[in-house]
């Protein structure tokens, strides 16, 4: 069985985000750039099936500007066989990008496409369901455990009341969440073998989609300062405050 | 909080921009060693420090290791932690290929290991015997002990150590006294007992190989008559499995100081099985081949608690909130300031700053040059690298475990009564990095060193090798609009070191105890002006590279800013040194011994 893993560059979690200062978006030049962690997870699960028996071959995909290669590389010494880059400069929406996976789908014809619920960049939370819809395939999303038997996938969500299986029957989409597993840490000799595995660069054209963006960044902003609290002297005042100046009762 | 992220872009910077990594596939058994594929493996090893290594660093400590029925318990978590890591093939970085390694650089090399030390250097210990072992088997070892034992230290499954120091000597290893008697099988029966054997016995491997120095029966007295075996705590089986258990046994284990983490063990041979690495009689030459890169990453300790300790204490100045800043208050919205507002607190962080950042540059040249005596082509170069790595040696090693000892307590300082409390973690730092002024040749040995042998040495070459390049970046650049007051600093402390060296040639030749009354001033000044070079050559690439910076401005800025912090605050220590030495031995040695 041939699984998809999509991989995005975005924005490492240690870094302290800053918002340009025009407003058109957060700074990205001269910051550490790392794999998504929900793809992390993507990927581990993807090894981890493969060291089961269950996946014969792993291939990863990653969009966007040259640099996505080296995402691809994390991917490939964590285990993935080779890797698909799709280049463009034209910052890329989660419809476009879905559109642009349809086609890899449709070329490389994988059981099973397993990608992060969300990027930790913009939160959208919305490519993994595109896609579901784009290819007619089910989907499990907010997967916390999968297994697969047969012809189906088993998947655990996380929701809101608690933990929810379906099953869904292959081909389909799976969405990660963060205990879904604990991704490995790359080997020394497999960061090495990375680069000697093959990496397919593609342009959006090549593949037949307009990646243009639909939706225009109007302005980004940073969260308003959190105030410094004030210290009351009796419920009295509290319940004034909460009445009057809070206006929350 | 020991607070530790591996400082990659400074690797980066040193790695790539200082020294250019552009020829280091040539110096390496990897012919595709593209800086992306570098900065990969670095991460990769920054994540493990920061996330397996770190957080057993405190806790090591707490608990240290425990001997129980001749057996040594490392503390909760070294196991795993160490099976991690040789799963991920890191002891195998800088192995040769025929034995399973990676052949990697020691420029790499070495910066994996910083950041090891950095974040748990009592565990970094057991992988750095490891590899002194493989370094001194390889070299020295016959081609049957190399297939055999290479292999398993490569891959981490079998360790190793270094059986140099008895109880009644340790600097002076002419003295010693174990024995080795000839077997009719070619083998000997090592007999004696060792003490402060690192990694001596412990439960991370299956197997333990001892690097034994000990006498033959025919052996001449003194250092002459030292010869060097291999003794495995179990006798490997044919098809290399451990197999009975030698005569070798851990009768007791230290309680330390520090690094309380790695076993020091005592150790008694009785009738072990052993074999002959290297000629009869040649053991201490044996040793000492491997010296240059063993004492290189005991520098390189002193570097990883430099920077350690300065995280921790940046992260606690920032946050640190008390009194107001001198020039009125920064944070009015805030109880008080924090203490990173005061010039003295920023005198001290700039402190372990530039000695973190200077030293890793100076250890990545002296990497540099072991990597090009190990695979360089030209003789010349070879040469040059050889009497590089020769004069530098001793200077790393004592200069970068001073310093790592001195911003330690700095750390300390910052953190206040807070850092002498244990619960911060930074005490540790202190306690850990003392040690490493101590082994591989105490820093008094590494000055005698330093004087003695490596000044005269060729009548001066390894001197003028030396010299020669600082000279000329100084003329190359003494106009420079934004570098001359740097450059005219530097030039000023390589003076004060030219003239301390014709001081030392002169007196030493009359008096050898004169040489030996300057060496340790001598050694530090020599520093001083070896890490004065690197920020005055760091500063020289940031600011090159800061109009095209862009999003890393800041980071240029900061190395120009530290640099200039070195020659100013730091460097200037180098005129006092020349006084000191020039003032000759009768400061200490007119005083009557029956006096103290």
């Amino acid at each position: 069985m041939k699984l998809l893993v999509p991989v995005k560059r975005v924005v490492d979690y240690n870094v302290k985000v800053r918002v340009r200062a025009d407003g058109s978006g957060v700074e990205t030049s001269g910051v550490k750039m790392s794999m998504n962690p929900f793809d992390e997870i993507a990927v581990e699960e993807a090894v981890r099936l493969k060291e089961k028996g269950v996946a014969s071959e792993i291939v990863a995909v990653s969009m966007g500007v040259a640099a996505c290669a080296e995402t691809l590389r994390t991917a490939l010494a964590m285990g993935a066989d080779r890797g698909i880059l799709v280049e463009t400069e034209v910052e890329l929406q989660p419809l476009a990008v879905a559109k642009l996976l349809r086609a890899i789908v449709e070329k490389e014809s994988p059981r099973m496409v397993i990608l992060g619920k969300q990027a930790i960049d913009d939160d959208m939370n919305a490519t993994g369901q595109m896609l579901a819809a784009l290819l007619g395939w089910p989907q499990g999303t907010f997967a916390s455990k999968l297994v697969i038997e047969g012809d189906q996938a088993l998947v655990t969500r996380e929701v809101d009341g608690g933990l929810e299986t379906v099953s869904l029957t292959l081909p389909a989409i799976v969405t990660t969440d963060l205990r879904l597993n604990e991704p490995r840490y790359a080997s020394l000799p497999n960061i090495m073998k990375a680069r000697k595995k093959p990496i397919d660069i593609l342009k959006p054209a090549d593949l037949g989609v307009d990646p243009s963006p639909r939706l225009a960044v109007l302005n980004v902003a940073e969260p308003p300062r959190r105030q410094a609290g004030k210290k009351v002297a009796s419920v009295a005042e509290l319940v004034d405050k909460l009445k009057n100046e809070a206006k929350v009762i | 909080m020991q607070i530790y992220k591996a400082p990659l872009r400074d690797m980066r910077f040193v790695l790539h921009e200082v020294f250019g990594s552009a020829d280091l596939a040539k110096l390496s058994s990897e012919v595709d060693l593209q800086p992306e594929l570098i900065d990969s493996i670095l991460e990769e090893a920054g994540k493990l420090a920061e996330q397996v290594l770190l957080p057993l660093n405190a806790s090591g400590d707490e608990e240290g290791c425990h001997l129980e029925n001749g057996v040594v318990r490392t503390p909760k978590g070294f196991k795993e932690a160490y099976a991690k890591f040789c799963a991920g093939g890191w002891t195998a970085l800088a192995c040769d290929r025929e034995y399973g390694g990676q052949g990697l650089p020691e420029s790499v090399n070495k910066f994996v290991e910083e950041m090891i030390c950095s974040a748990n250097l009592s565990f970094g210990l057991y992988p750095g015997l490891s590899r002194g072992a493989y370094l001194a088997l390889r070299h020295h070892g016959a081609d049957e002990l190399k297939k055999r034992y290479l292999p398993k230290l490569a891959e981490g499954t079998w360790s190793g150590t270094m059986c140099l120091t008895e109880a009644h000597c340790g600097t002076d290893l002419g003295m010693l006294r174990t024995k080795a008697v000839p077997r009719d099988d070619g083998s000997f029966a090592i007999s004696g007992n060792k003490i402060f054997i690192s990694a001596g016995e412990h439960d991370l491997t299956e197997n333990i190989i001892h690097l034994v120095l000990a006498r033959l029966p025919d052996a001449p007295a003194g250092s002459k008559g030292i010869s060097l075996f291999l003794v495995p705590k179990f006798l490997p089986t044919s098809d290399n499995k451990p197999g009975t258990r030698n005569g070798v046994l851990c009768t007791a284990i230290e309680h330390k100081m520090g690094i309380k983490a790695s076993a020091t063990c005592q150790l008694t041979f009785e009738n072990a099985t052993g074999w002959l690495v290297g000629a009869p009689h040649r053991g201490l030459a044996a040793m000492f081949t491997m010296m240059n890169s063993e004492r290189l990453s005991v520098g390189i300790q002193g570097l990883a608690i430099s920077e350690a300790a300065y995280q921790s204490a940046v992260v606690y100045a920032r946050e640190r909130l008390q009194g107001r800043s001198l020039a009125g208050a920064q944070h009015p919205e805030k109880p008080a300031d924090p203490i990173i507002v005061h010039p003295d607190v920023r005198r001290m962080l700039l402190t372990m700053r530039a000695y973190a950042e200077g030293c890793r540059a100076l250890g990545a040249w002296v990497a540099r040059a072991l990597d090009t005596l190990e695979y360089g082509k030209d003789p010349a170069l070879r040469q040059q690298a050889e009497d590089f790595t020769a004069l530098m040696t001793p200077i790393v090693k004592a200069l970068f475990t001073d310093f790592g000892f001195e911003a330690a307590n700095i750390g300390v300082q910052i953190h206040g009564g807070h850092g002498y409390i244990r619960d911060h973690g930074v005490e540790q730092y202190v306690r850990d990095a003392r040690i490493a002024m101590i082994y591989e040749g105490t820093n008094g040995i590494q000055a005698l060193d330093l004087v003695g042998r490596k000044l005269g040495a060729h009548n001066g070459r390894l001197l003028r090798g030396f010299f020669h390049p600082i000279a000329e970046f100084i003329a190359a650049h003494k106009t420079h609009p934004k570098l001359a007051s740097m450059v005219g600093a530097l030039e000023k402390a390589l003076g004060a070191l030219q003239l301390a060296t014709a001081t030392i040639a002169e007196a030493g030749l009359r008096d050898a105890e004169e040489a030996g009354a300057a060496a340790s001033e001598y050694l530090r000044l020599f520093g001083l002006v070896a890490l004065g070079f690197m920020w005055a050559r760091m500063a020289k690439v940031a600011l090159e590279a800061l109009p095209t910076a862009h999003g890393e401005a800041a980071f240029y800025h900061a190395k120009l800013v530290t640099a200039r912090f070195y020659m100013e605050r730091i460097l200037p220590q180098a005129g006092a040194l020349y006084l000191a030495i020039k003032s000759g031995k009768q400061a200490m040695m007119a005083f009557d011994e029956a006096a103290f």
